[in-house]
Formats: C-alpha cells, structure tokens, sequence
C-alpha cells in the first residue's frame, strides 16, 4: 500500500492506483495539448505530430526538438537535445528491469517503450508486488493522454489556454514529490535525495539540459556508502508497524 | 521538411533505445548485489532532482517563481498523507492562484 493513498477505516479497499494514473494522465494531456499546437506552428503537420507522440513518447524531448525547429535551428540538433534529455531513461530502465517479467522481445520492448518519468515513480512507490501492473498502467493511461492530446492540439488548435496559468508545470514536480516520498524514510534514501538535489542544483545553470538529472543518479552510488542506520527493507513502501 | 522527418526518426530511435536497453537487456535477470543497491536508490536522487529542476528550473538558469509556492503546499500535502490526486491538485492550484494574484 503506497503510504500516500488510503485505506477507508471500514476495510472496503478501493485501489487509489487508477486515480493516481488519471492524474498524471491528466496533466500529460493538458501539456499534450500545447505540444500539438507547438508542433504543428514549428511546421510539423498535424499528422506528424500526433505520429511523433506515438513514436518518441518522451514528453520532455519533444519540446526540446520542436522548440529547436520553432527557433529556426537545424532539426539534428533537436533531435540531439532530445536524445540528451532522454539520457535519464537509460538509467530508469535498468532499475526497472529486474522487477519486469522477462516475456518475449516484443514484449520487453513494449515494456521500454512505456518507460516514462510517470510510469517509473508510479511503478516503484508501490509496493513490489504490484509494481508490473502499476508500471504498465500508468505508461498506458498516460501514453493514451499525451497522444489524444497532442492530436487535439495540433487539429483542434488552443483549446485550453496556456498551461501554465493553471499551474499545471507545477502539477509534475508535486506528483514526483509525492512519489519520492516513500524513500525519504530511510537514511540511504534521504542521502541519495539530498545528493540529488545539490547535483542537479549545481548543474543546471551549466550544463545541457537533462544532463543535471542524469548526474544526479551519482547521489545513489554516493549514498550507499552512508551506513544504513534503518535498514531499507527491500520494499521501501512497506508500512512500518 | 526530409530532413525534419530524419532528425524526428532519429530522435524516436534514439529515444526507444535510451527507453528499451534496461527492459531488453536485463529484464528478469538478477543485477549484480552492488548495482541492485545502486539500482533500488536511483529514483531516490533522480526523482529529487526531477523535483528540483522542473520547480526552479526555466531555460538552463535557476528561477524562483510561483512553482515554488506549488511545490510548498504539496509538500504539506505529503506530510499530512493526502492522496496522490490531492497533492498534484493542491500543487499546481496553489501554483494558478499565485500567478493569479500576479506573480511568477
């Protein structure tokens, strides 16, 4: 039971995972919206664009490519600053990897190509036993959001308004806060954090983006040499009693 | 628009290769007991820095701006144990208000 979700007092259990996808599917969407817009005012067609969400999935990176087209630059580029901020995801699916069955290369490809910030912070803030269904779902419900969206922007046009003016860049940092929570209740896991947030602190006035939070991934390997005065147990959402 | 169209089959290749390499590779199999450490508190420091860059982050330069404000209310969300939608709702509404009073 992931410690921010709630079991009612009468014991009837009602499974919070499908609110806490719709949400980020939620924000996905409203964020899919601009980038259909963005895209095709780049000079995307709508059709390319809503293919590109189907095709890349990777949020952060399609803004950075089609802001790069949009600016006039070499469409290389953008995709080189895609890729950069794609960095990250090499390492989310090797932490992934061994709580993911091992099906058929189709399959674990399918897995990857649902490797998303959302789908990953969904998938490990719940308990282990859980995690396949939490992963797929999230990669899932979002995937649908940010595609039908991104189709609604760029053949529907501005359908919203601005994002940001309701807040909703702020909706993404408040959901992985939230799902961070659960490792700030080791000693290891608060370490590896704080190490994170100083790294990407530093580095972002300096280096590309995406590679602060790549970077940051260095706090977990600092963190392990932090003796364990709580031990982590292998499920850090375990309720502790 | 060619070239446009082989820098996004690029940008989708290099993306699903980024995205496939751990599930491909290793999904199932057990890691080595040092990276399975490693592995079980990455999110911890990216997550964080995920946090701490798209709150303060804008173009490559730190901000301070109503995002923070967000991010304070959904931490108290998360201390009081609210529910997920619940803290991505108090985030970005306290985040809306405060450029609705006109600032960041």
């Amino acid at each position: 039971m992931s410690p921010f979700s709630r079991t009612p007092r009468d014991g009837s259990r009602r499974d919070p995972l499908l609110g806490e996808a719709l949400a980020l599917a939620a924000a996905v969407s409203a964020y899919g919206l601009s980038y259909g817009v963005l895209a095709t005012a780049a000079g995307l067609s709508p059709l390319v664009a809503t293919g590109s969400s189907v095709v890349v999935f990777a949020g952060s990176a399609q803004f950075a490519f089609v802001g790069v087209l949009a600016a006039g630059g070499n469409p290389l580029t953008g995709a080189l600053s895609g890729v950069l901020l794609n960095l990250r995801y090499l390492a989310f699916g090797f932490a992934m990897a061994p709580h993911l069955p091992r099906g058929s290369l189709p399959r674990r490809m399918l897995d990857g190509h649902l490797m998303i910030d959302e789908s990953v912070a969904l998938a490990l803030a719940g308990p282990r036993h859980d995690l396949v269904r939490r992963f797929r779902l999230a990669g899932l419900a979002v995937g649908v959001g940010w595609v039908a969206a991104t189709a609604l922007g760029a053949y529907g046009g501005q359908l919203l308004g601005d994002p940001r003016a309701l807040g909703l860049d702020a909706a993404f940092p408040a959901g992985f806060l939230a799902l961070l929570a659960p490792w700030l209740r080791s000693r290891q896991g608060r370490v590896a954090a704080l190490l994170g947030v100083a790294i990407a602190l530093a580095l972002t006035p300096v280096a590309p983006p995406g590679i602060p939070v790549v970077a940051a991934a260095l706090g977990a390997v600092i963190a392990l040499r932090v003796p364990a005065a709580n031990r982590p147990t292998d499920d850090p959402t375990e309720e502790r009693p | 628009m060619t070239l446009t169209l082989v820098a996004l089959g690029l940008l989708a290749v290099g993306s699903f290769v980024l995205k496939a390499a751990g599930p491909v590779a290793a999904a199932g199999r057990e890691l080595p007991p040092r990276v399975r450490a490693v592995a079980e508190l990455l999110p911890a420091a990216m997550l964080a820095a995920l946090v701490v860059t798209q709150t303060l982050g804008e173009a490559g330069r730190l901000v301070l701006d109503a995002r923070v404000i967000g991010l304070g209310a959904a931490a108290v969300a998360v201390a009081l144990r609210a529910p997920f939608p619940v803290v991505v709702l108090v985030g970005a509404g306290v985040t809306a208000l405060v450029r609705l009073g006109g600032w960041g």
